[in-house]
């Protein structure tokens, strides 16, 4: 009898499972991968975007989000993800197209590109623009509690030594990198080995000074007093300045990075079509103006700009003058020797620069091996006995 | 000395148990702080369950679960009771490979498990990473747990009786439902419901080898890294509770299974 | 080689499931991304030996404190009365059945600069203390984690010492602190040497408990091997490379704890 019941409960869950599948295929849906905090999501009174666009096409939105650029990178690249949309950055965006990671887009299927600014068209990440739609841009800049911080706000103050383990840094080996490059003065896209080692060393310097290495978590700690500066995208100003008016932001005039995040489909999406939907959806106007409301992003289109309040609009922290523009620089995607290297040193920072001589890992496993042989030995001697 | 032992014991339960209170009792914080208490809400658990993605996440936990479960369960006893029968040189090249996962660490398994799917949705285009190469991981950690449990109760029971049963007309399934099947019944549970929890609570494994598929520990751990919600305190509170409950049961039926074989 | 028939299906799933894709690692560590085979992924793996030997330490310096304070803890649960014995392990197994993110994830909660814990020693008059984000942490977030396996086992074994064999002792003129060492400690060994390594294993591989409690800045062979996988530098060779290393350790330990664990008259199982 029990035996029956195993097989008509497992049955049962089969069926189960292949209806959800079935229902999958013929429910339409597409799968989104972006940043976190990066969509007008519905709360405080905005629109729920994705949502907002199931009820108008019915097309479902799994909305998946990274932490940055490289974990969505190693995400698609592992295989087996599909993704319809994703968001990536500049640099990002070069690397994928130059891998043939990208698909097209068929731009006649989003005729709300013509609402985005020419001065985000044809950027050098896509030149002829035939695989990205600009969705937001912005600068880095750092976050400081006016409370306690009262020095002048450059990239040196993330190595002072006054704000001793109350400093957060990007958990990212590009914007990492950046910060320290740009304060040595280099280019933030340097494939020079000297300077980028230069770069490495002055983080590894900085590393005993910092709290954390950490991505979105740096709205709670900044916001509740955890840490007392922080390098981030000043689109998350608005909000956490809205947390805490303690907190401020600034974006070093003398040099900055300037980012353009872009929707792009990857290679191997099964709903293209959709995806441009989507897409050309998220380039509406009302939508545009939504997410770039909720978000704080500086939002690439025209007219959402337009519409936004005027203390927005003038605000330089999102819509920066144009000398800090002139003086801030733009990522490029690097060779993979560089990317490899960069990534090299970047463990190296984060492992604390510690002695790095190979024949330690040697060491250590003919360490164990001894004791092992020794265990052998002592336990065979005292068989013998 | 037996007070001291008292008050040992006493200070090791509460740091086993202090962070659990201490997110239980935020969850009905009604600011978002996790250190400054404002005021008394239920928010946070009314927000938790109108939040699509942690029900979904949840939704896919239970049915990994149970499919594993059930799976795991069934192949582990076939083989338990296939292993209990073979040769001694093969009995420990089974257990060998029945114990690797076991002993691996998680995180290997984990990759190794990654590499073969990729490997094969790659090359063959089938298997896409995802619900059922889940349920395959989690089935896959989970069967030594099965074996190790119905293992020692095959072992305790007499081989007499089933060849009593063949000798009274019984053919060998019959027997072996009848009489083997019965005998070993709690090994089985017990190995189930290990394998149930065991899925529920994997991390490691499911981060690795889940494609975009999202269970409630994934979940969890993407909440972590964002903006942080007083829903995420909300939810352990819950999980706690019903582990709490489902614990209890299985404690109150062991006991009673005690007694009743004491009465025997 | 003849298999039982009902050993089939388990064979066949543990050689595609368990055994396929080690082999897959293990081809991985020793391969370029064009297919050729090569060995510097193995010696670009040494590089890292620093964050191996973190690891190590850290996760030694975890398993000794968890025998430290569990030890006495199992001790102690092993010598009350019989009746209360399984309320006192359900309540030692309750944590562990919670999630161990959340359970983690609370103690940041108290560690942090502006947490709990922090509150409290300016609330007592003393100046705050930097804890979260220290090797420290990390420690206490492991020790947090698997005390549970060091006790258990030792618990196991403690409560099946016979009672006669404590008596004879005691008859025999030893005090409390003789028989503890001349008989209890002696026979509880095996349980020792088992949560030594169900802790050891979990420890040394973690990357959660060091990514959330270390702040990024603590990195383990687990982080190490996630940011090649899923993280930052993506390179599956490299990631399996070290993935390899780490179960090499880890079966080296293994082999160490279980010939310490055997019992001379009997072949032992793995190694």
């Amino acid at each position: 009898m029990k035996k029956y019941l195993i097989v008509a409960v497992s049955l049962a869950f089969a069926l189960m499972l292949s209806g959800c599948e079935f229902q999958k295929n013929k429910e339409k849906s597409i799968n989104v991968y972006s940043w976190g905090e990066f969509i007008a999501d519905g709360s405080d009174g905005t629109i729920n975007v994705n949502e907002k666009f199931t009820e108008e096409t019915g097309i479902k939105v799994n909305y998946k989000t990274f932490q940055n650029n490289e974990e969505l990178f190693a995400k698609i690249s592992g295989g087996g993800a599909d993704y319809d949309v994703i968001i990536p950055s500049d640099y990002m965006v070069s690397r994928l197209i130059e891998k043939d990671m990208l698909e097209k887009i068929n731009f006649d299927n989003i005729p709300n590109y013509k609402l985005i600014s020419d001065r985000f068209k044809n950027l050098g990440f896509d030149p002829k623009n035939e695989y990205s739609v600009p969705y937001v841009w912005g600068m880095i800049g750092i976050f400081y509690n006016k409370k306690e911080v009262t020095a002048e706000i450059n990239w040196d103050i993330l190595w002072n030594e006054k704000y001793k383990n109350r400093i957060l840094m990007f958990d990212n080996a590009r914007d990492a990198f950046a910060i320290s490059l740009l304060r040595l003065g280099y280019s933030v896209n340097t494939e020079d080995a000297s300077q980028l080692r230069e770069a490495a060393d002055e983080l590894i310097k900085q590393k005993p000074l910092v709290q954390a290495y950490v991505m979105d978590q740096i709205f709670d700690k900044i916001s509740n007093g955890e840490a007392v500066l922080a390098p981030y995208y000043a689109g998350d100003a608005a909000v956490v300045m809205k947390n805490n008016p303690n907190i401020g932001f600034v974006i070093p005039k003398y040099a900055s990075e300037k980012f353009v995040d872009s929707m792009c489909i990857p290679k191997g999406s099964e709903n293209k079509e959709l995806a441009e939907k989507y897409i050309n959806f998220m380039c509406r106007t009302d939508i545009a103006l939504a997410n770039a409301k909720k978000t704080g992003y500086s939002t690439p289109h025209e007219e959402a700009y337009n519409l936004l309040d005027g203390d927005i609009k003038n605000n330089e922290i999102f819509y920066p003058d144009r000398e800090t523009l002139n003086n801030s620089q733009t990522f490029v995607n690097l060779s993979e020797k560089t990317n490899k290297l960069i990534d090299e040193l970047w463990v190296e920072v984060k492992s604390g620069g510690a002695s790095q001589n190979p024949w330690n890992l040697v060491i250590i496993l003919l360490g164990f091996a001894a004791a092992y042989l020794a265990v052998v030995v002592l336990k065979n001697s005292k068989r013998k006995k | 000395m037996k007070i001291l032992n008292k008050i040992y014991m006493v200070l090791i339960f509460i740091f086993l148990y202090a962070p659990i209170f201490v997110l239980i009792a935020f969850s009905f914080n009604d600011s978002k702080s996790r250190v400054v208490w404002s005021g008394f809400t239920l928010k946070w658990y009314f927000k938790l369950f109108e939040n699509q993605e942690i029900l979904s996440a949840f939704y896919n936990t239970l049915i990994i679960a149970t499919v594993s479960a059930l799976v795991a369960t069934i192949l582990g006893t076939a083989a338990a009771v296939g292993i209990s029968q073979s040769k001694k040189w093969q009995k420990k090249l089974i257990m060998n490979v029945t114990n690797l996962p076991m002993i691996n660490p998680e995180i290997v398994t984990g990759v190794s498990l990654m590499l073969l799917f990729v490997f094969i949705y790659n090359t063959f285009g089938i298997f896409k990473p995802g619900l059922i190469t889940l349920i395959c991981a989690h089935t896959t950690f989970c069967l030594p747990y099965v074996i190790l449990s119905v293992m020692p109760k095959l072992r305790q029971m007499d081989p007499h009786i089933y060849e009593a049963a063949r000798d009274l007309g019984c053919d060998p399934l019959r027997a072996f439902m009848k009489v083997v099947i019965p005998g070993i019944m709690p090994g089985i549970i017990t190995g189930m419901i290990m394998s149930f929890t065991m899925s529920i609570d994997d991390f490691v494994i499911s981060y690795f080898a889940g494609g975009m598929v999202q269970t409630l520990p994934i979940a969890v751990y993407s909440m972590t890294r964002k903006i942080v919600s007083p829903e995420i305190n909300a939810l352990s509170s819950v999980m706690f509770i019903v582990v709490f409950v489902l614990l209890i049961v299985i404690n109150f039926r062991q006991e009673k299974d005690r007694l009743r074989g004491a009465k025997k | 080689m003849k298999i039982k028939p009902n050993l089939f299906p388990y064979v066949l799933w543990m050689s595609f499931f368990v055994i396929v894709p080690l082999i897959l690692v293990i081809i991985f560590a020793f391969s370029t991304p064009e297919g050729g085979f090569t060995l510097d992924n193995i010696i670009y793996a040494t590089k890292y030996s620093a964050v191996f030997w973190r690891s190590i330490v850290l996760g030694a310096v975890s398993t000794f404190v968890c025998l430290i304070i569990g030890y006495p803890m199992a001790y102690c649960i092993a010598k009350i009365k019989a009746n209360f014995q399984s309320v006192f392990i359900m309540l030692l197994m309750i944590p562990m059945w919670t999630s161990f993110l959340l359970r983690t994830y609370a103690w940041m909660t108290i560690l942090e600069y502006n947490g709990l814990l922090n509150k409290l020693i300016a609330f007592l008059g003393f100046e705050k203390i930097n804890m979260i984000n220290t090797p420290g942490a990390v420690v206490l977030g492991m020790v947090y984690n698997f005390l549970p396996y060091m006790i258990l086992p030792i618990y196991t074994v403690l409560s099946k010492i016979d009672k006669k064999v404590i008596e004879a002792a005691q008859d025999l003129g030893a005090n409390k602190i003789t028989v503890f060492k001349k008989v209890v400690f002696p026979l509880s060994l095996a349980g020792v040497v088992s949560g030594i390594t169900m802790v050891f294993v979990p420890s040394v591989s973690t990357f959660v408990v060091s990514k959330m409690l270390g702040g990024g800045a603590i990195l383990m062979i687990g982080d190490l091997i996630e940011m090649q996988f899923l993280g930052n530098a993506y390179n599956p060779y490299l990631g399996s490379a070290v993935s390899l290393v780490l179960m090499v350790i880890i079966m080296i330990c293994m082999g160490i704890t279980n010939k310490l664990d055997e019992d001379p008259n009997e072949q032992n199982m793995i190694l």
